[in-house]
């Protein structure tokens, strides 16, 4: 993979080659404004159904291995 | 039965709109042929005893295939990903919602390269699709599952997603109808994300009145996506019949030995067809286009490496590795998950944004993209349209591409500029031409793009276009 990396990486450093002083980077297409809206509280998912797709659920959360193992 | 998938879409909902048939046959009709499945074109089938209730439509009973990047509750849903496997959203994407909403009903969901990150589809944790017109041959990526079934005369339609050509190079491949609309015209929610700023929801159909049936449903603001903005006036069927007036734009920088000579031949042809309708072909110079797939592999890559650190054995999906160590979890659940191409891809990502590489690579690449829009929007004040091939070549074989990155990169030269500046192309069928190695012909695709958001006027040149072209070839024992 390293082979492969080093020949796309070899491909788009092309772009540093060019001029690009003064240009206005683009991080987005569509011209967005905020939008605001009232803060009302609406139902979001219910835990079990967040909890259904989950490899471990366990009362209601998600469990993981110890973050802490080697303490 | 062979009668009714002879159909296409805007026929079939005619006969279901006068009462000629019933949804439920139709539907039956298609289900049979999807479940003859041979191409690999199909993760899964839609349950046959889900009713035949549907909603009163412009699309009433007409049966979607969906590519699996589109999250379908209770349906299962792996964007082609080991790493997903076992999951069942519990929500489903607008765009399937629409559909749904406008009569319409998921077919099966669709094989397709992992994450939308490959252009043959090889890349699919769930093994290829196989190219309807030849079976040692790849039908394009990353929505090659909905291409081929489409071509293979196992859907009618097919959604997809496009970030950087996923919906037009398969079109081209397969010999189908494929648009990628306006970046926001479509929501992306429960489109599961490859790169954000650029992934876009559209149709997969045979011919260009299906597509904008297809795009009429699924455009559209969504309070669930706020950067989607739908298309004003909303889309109809498309009626022209001639281009008088109209110019369309061949970049000057289009290099012959960039694409076979059977394309060029295709592409010289179709432009006169344009000619014979009354359209006027014109030069454009797009400078910066050339430099499309570098800024692409930069920008698409740093999102995506983004966007998939959520899949990380917590929360959905599946989980491997120590059952006593968070990290050693994370590490070995992405390692066993991931497929090459996508690892590749979240290296490619993190490079390019680490510190001290981010203005010479993500910087550099983001101005590039203006850059690209720039040309864009000069060439569309002498033009109305852009055309150029969708793709370099006709569909190469199973394998041919697979040991060189950057060679499969580079199938996406045409139709990665469009997706950098947010604008509108659509992929039509306009000929066959042979491999450069031989052997028998092969559909070849014409790319046209638009402004932002005039997909109406696309389709509308688009349809004219399709009835000089007049494309009738299918694959060998696809009916319609």
């Amino acid at each position: 993979m390293t082979a492969e990396l080093s020949g796309i990486l070899a491909h788009v450093d092309r772009i540093g080659q060019m001029d690009l002083e003064g240009v206005e980077p683009t991080s987005h297409v569509v011209a967005l404004e905020n939008v605001w809206r009232q803060d009302e509280p609406v139902p979001s998912l219910p835990k079990e159904v967040a909890l259904r797709s989950a490899p471990e659920p366990v009362d209601g959360a998600f469990r993981v291995p110890s973050p802490q193992a080697d303490a | 039965m062979s009668e009714l998938l002879g159909l296409t879409v805007a026929q079939a909902a005619a006969k279901i709109a006068a009462g000629e048939i019933s949804p439920a046959e139709y539907f039956e009709a298609w289900r049979g042929a999807a479940a003859g499945d041979e191409l690999n074109a199909y993760l899964c089938h839609v349950d046959g005893d889900a009713g035949y209730d549907v909603e009163d439509g412009p699309l009433k009973g007409v049966p979607v295939a969906v590519k699996d990047i589109f999250c379908t509750e209770g349906t299962a849903t792996t964007a082609g990903s080991r790493i997903l496997e076992g999951y069942t959203p519990p929500y489903t994407a607008t765009a399937v919602k629409r559909l749904d909403a406008a009569g319409a009903r998921v077919l099966g969901k669709t094989n397709m390269d992992e994450f939308a990150m490959g252009s043959s589809n090889e890349n699919s944790a769930y093994g290829p699709v196989l190219n309807p017109w030849d079976r040692g041959r790849v039908p394009g990526g990353s929505s090659g599952g909905s291409a081929a079934a489409v071509a293979g005369g196992l859907a009618p339609c097919a959604i997809g997603t496009d970030t950087g050509g996923s919906i037009r190079q398969p079109a081209s491949l397969c010999g189908i109808v494929g648009l990628k609309p306006t970046y926001g015209s479509i929501s992306r929610y429960g489109m599961i994300a490859f790169a954000s700023s650029l992934d876009q929801c559209g149709p997969l159909t045979r011919d260009v009145t299906d597509a904008a049936l297809l795009l009429a449903a699924l455009q559209g603001r969504d309070p669930c996506d706020s950067t989607s903005v739908g298309i004003d006036g909303g889309i109809v069927v498309p009626s022209a019949e001639d281009l008088t007036g109209l110019r369309f734009g061949v970049p000057t920088q289009l290099d012959g030995d960039s694409f076979d000579a059977g394309v060029r031949d295709v592409f010289q042809a179709t432009l006169a067809k344009i000619e014979a309708r009354g359209g006027e072909i014109a030069e454009v110079s797009l400078p910066s286009a050339e430099h499309g797939i570098s800024a692409y592999y930069v920008l698409a890559p740093a999102e995506a490496s983004s966007n998939l650190a959520r899949y990380d054995g917590v929360r959905y999906g599946m989980r491997a590795g120590s059952d006593s160590d968070l990290l050693e979890m994370y590490e070995t659940t992405r390692a066993e998950g991931f497929g090459a191409e996508v690892k590749r891809r979240i290296m490619l990502g993190t490079y390019a944004l680490s510190s001290g590489y981010y203005e010479a690579y993500y910087g550099q690449a983001q101005k590039v993209r203006t850059r690209i829009a720039e040309d864009f929007a000069t060439a569309f004040a002498g033009v109305d349209f852009v055309v150029t091939p969708t793709s370099p070549s006709v569909a190469f074989g199973l394998g041919e591409k697979t040991a060189d990155p950057l060679s499969m990169y580079l199938n996406d030269f045409f139709t990665v500029p469009m997706s950098l500046a947010g604008i509108p192309a659509i992929s039509i069928p306009a000929g066959l031409a042979a491999p450069e190695g031989g052997g028998a012909e092969l559909p070849v695709g014409f790319q046209i793009a638009a402004p932002a958001f005039a997909e109406q006027r696309l389709l509308e040149a688009a349809h004219a276009l399709e009835q000089e072209i007049g494309f009738e070839a299918r694959p060998e024992g696809v009916d319609g």
